[in-house]
């Protein structure tokens, strides 16, 4: 079925057609059926009996979606228990989705699993004309997500960054965002100076992304992550101080002037009671 | 839209109370956070409902939670609250450049508990109380609504009245009950001094198709949004009539455009709330809805709001 389901507020149940197991705890599942995502939104994917949460979209391209997700709470670990065939309720797409100008040059910088939307962002901006420096970011070479597909984009160039220094740089992916952007605002520089930065993933590191861009003055739109109910802006239960934006539908994707009227942004973000949690 | 030069006057007095425009956010959403509240007043409601406050923490349920159809929304939240500290330190924040009424809404498993709410809460200074006895979607944890029986709701309202002081209460009626009217009198005997009316109706259930299985976590959910409005305005005519009158309402359920407003207004209601519209026409419904009514009403060459309040009884007991 590939029908685009107009009644996003109520889940519609889609078979699992196919598992990808990319690391010992993350999967990738592939449904039959589009909901029209564009990359930086999410779904509320429904487990019958067990409960709905929110994913970000890791691909969908029109005919099937993807969500790649990691086995972290009792809703995640039944998820990763399903099998190709059963039945997850899908309801969305939710919220904003990055956004960028033909012919861009975009840096992507992904933390842990957040390298899912980040291909899907590549996928589609290279349609219209964008080159890309995709940072790929993990604890350790058995962490990192999407290398294979992200390298397979023309016009995409793949860094990669982990914490123990097993491949790649050995540190965190903001200090290459730092050196490129740093080598990018050099007048010899043979590369186009780079026009955003995209990034998904913790948020301590979204909010170290927000201060390096800030420092090359390169306008930066971060996705955020909040406790999500309704997904359609009516719960509150996401809505963050001071500004009382919902991140379901102001969010998840934030401009970066956006996210500094965010008094909680790299602070404190709540549980389902709304109860206050520092990061 | 045309600027008149004689607007109507959306202003409502009620309870001692000032009312810049007769809009409220209803219990329930987006009703968390003092930060939710500002922006919800600064989008032009009249005045904030909390969303339910407990004695104690209190777990809600798993999702899905609310849904939606272009004819009705369905919600089982299941109340969740994280306790009066959480409380404290919200409507503490927004009572301090306070820029509308606040309406604390208070729950409760027993009576004795919705006395030790309504205290711990009263020290807050809110403007008012709105007293939920009707929530339809926590039945499996403490059976039937206290609103589904009229002592039970005059022993609620006794229990709220001994320790709120000066601090009026609107009880919040369940619209699944076949004696509205009567459940209000016996409360304003007991010292309600206002209504809300309604919550939500039903409950109702959705199932999925291909799992066979009900939507909502909670398999059923009160039901809200453009289907009910029948539903409310008819309560709201009852109680009006049951209470001749002497008790303002809080008219809740199915208003999404101005003209939807009137016509609660006309039925009984001195104040609107509004919830589920704000999911179709975002937290700007407040002064959308504002608008709509005000052009409505300046182009009938009505003065005040005010005016128009039980409006239908008005009409009809003349027509005898």
């Amino acid at each position: 079925m590939s029908s685009i389901s107009l009644q996003s507020r109520l889940p519609r149940t889609y078979r699992i057609k196919e598992i990808v197991q990319e690391t010992e705890m993350v999967r990738t599942y592939t449904f039959d059926g589009s909901l029209g995502a564009r990359p930086g939104q999410f779904l509320m994917c429904w487990l019958p009996g067990v409960d709905e949460k929110p994913f970000s979209v890791a691909f969908d391209d029109g005919s099937e979606t993807k969500i790649t997700f990691f086995a972290v709470g009792p809703m995640s670990e039944a998820l990763a228990n399903c099998n190709v065939g059963d039945l997850v309720g899908l309801r969305g797409p939710f919220g904003t989705s990055y956004e960028w100008d033909a012919g861009d040059h975009i840096v992507l910088v992904a933390g842990g699993y957040g390298a899912a939307p980040m291909y899907f962002v590549a996928s589609e901006a290279v349609k219209h004309g964008c080159t890309l420096e995709a940072i790929v970011g993990a604890r350790g070479k058995e962490h990192l997500l999407y290398l294979e597909e992200l390298e397979s984009l023309k016009h995409v160039s793949l860094h990669v960054s982990t914490d123990d220094g097993s491949v790649g740089h050995k540190g965190y992916n903001t200090e290459v965002l730092d050196q490129l952007l740093e080598a990018a605002a050099d007048s010899d520089a043979k590369d186009p100076p780079i026009d955003k930065v995209f990034a998904c993933g913790p948020e301590m590191m979204l909010q170290s992304v927000l201060t390096v861009s800030e420092k090359h003055s390169v306008p930066c739109q971060l996705s955020l992550e909040r406790y999500m109910k309704c997904g359609f802006g009516i719960c509150g239960n996401c809505a963050v101080d001071s500004s009382g934006a919902r991140m379901c539908v102001d969010g998840p994707v934030v401009k970066a002037e956006d996210c500094k009227k965010i008094s909680e942004f790299g602070k404190y973000h709540r549980d389902d009671l709304g109860k206050k949690h520092e990061f | 839209m045309q600027t008149p030069e004689h607007a109507m006057n959306l202003t409502q007095t009620i309870l001692g109370i000032t009312f810049e425009n007769p809009t409220v956010l209803a219990s329930g959403i987006l009703g968390i956070t003092s930060s939710t509240w500002k922006d919800v007043a600064k989008n032009g409601a009249g005045a904030i409902t909390t969303k339910s406050l407990w004695i104690k923490e209190h777990k809600g349920h798993p999702n899905p939670t609310i849904i939606e159809t272009e004819h009705w929304m369905l919600n089982a939240v299941g109340v969740p609250d994280a306790g009066p500290t959480k409380a404290r330190e919200e409507i503490g924040d927004f009572m301090q450049k306070q820029p509308v009424p606040l309406i604390a809404n208070i729950i409760a498993e027993s009576i004795e508990d919705y006395g030790d709410i309504a205290a711990e809460i009263a020290l807050l200074g809110p403007n008012a109380f709105e007293v939920n006895i009707s929530c339809p979607n926590i039945e499996d944890e403490f059976g039937r609504p206290f609103a589904c029986s009229a002592p039970d709701a005059a022993a609620v309202t006794k229990a709220v009245k001994a320790v709120c002081g000066n601090i009026p209460i609107f009880i919040k009626l369940s619209p699944n009950v076949d004696n509205i009217g009567e459940i209000a009198k016996a409360c304003q005997a007991e010292g309600a001094d206002g209504f809300t009316c309604i919550n939500t109706v039903g409950p109702g259930m959705a199932i999925d198709l291909r799992s066979r299985m009900p939507i909502l976590a909670n398999k059923v959910g009160g039901m809200s949004g453009p289907a009910i409005k029948p539903i409310a305005v008819k309560c709201i005519a009852d109680v009006y009539a049951a209470t001749e009158g002497k008790c303002p309402i809080i008219g809740t359920g199915g208003v999404y455009t101005g003209e939807d407003a009137l016509e609660l207004i006309l039925a009984g209601a001195s104040l609107i709330g509004i919830g589920s519209a704000v999911s179709r026409r975002g937290p700007e419904v407040f002064s959308k809805v504002c608008e709509e009514m005000q052009y409505w009403g300046t182009n009938e060459g009505i003065d005040n709001i005010s005016d128009m309040v039980g409006g239908m009884h008005k009409e009809l007991s003349k027509r005898k």
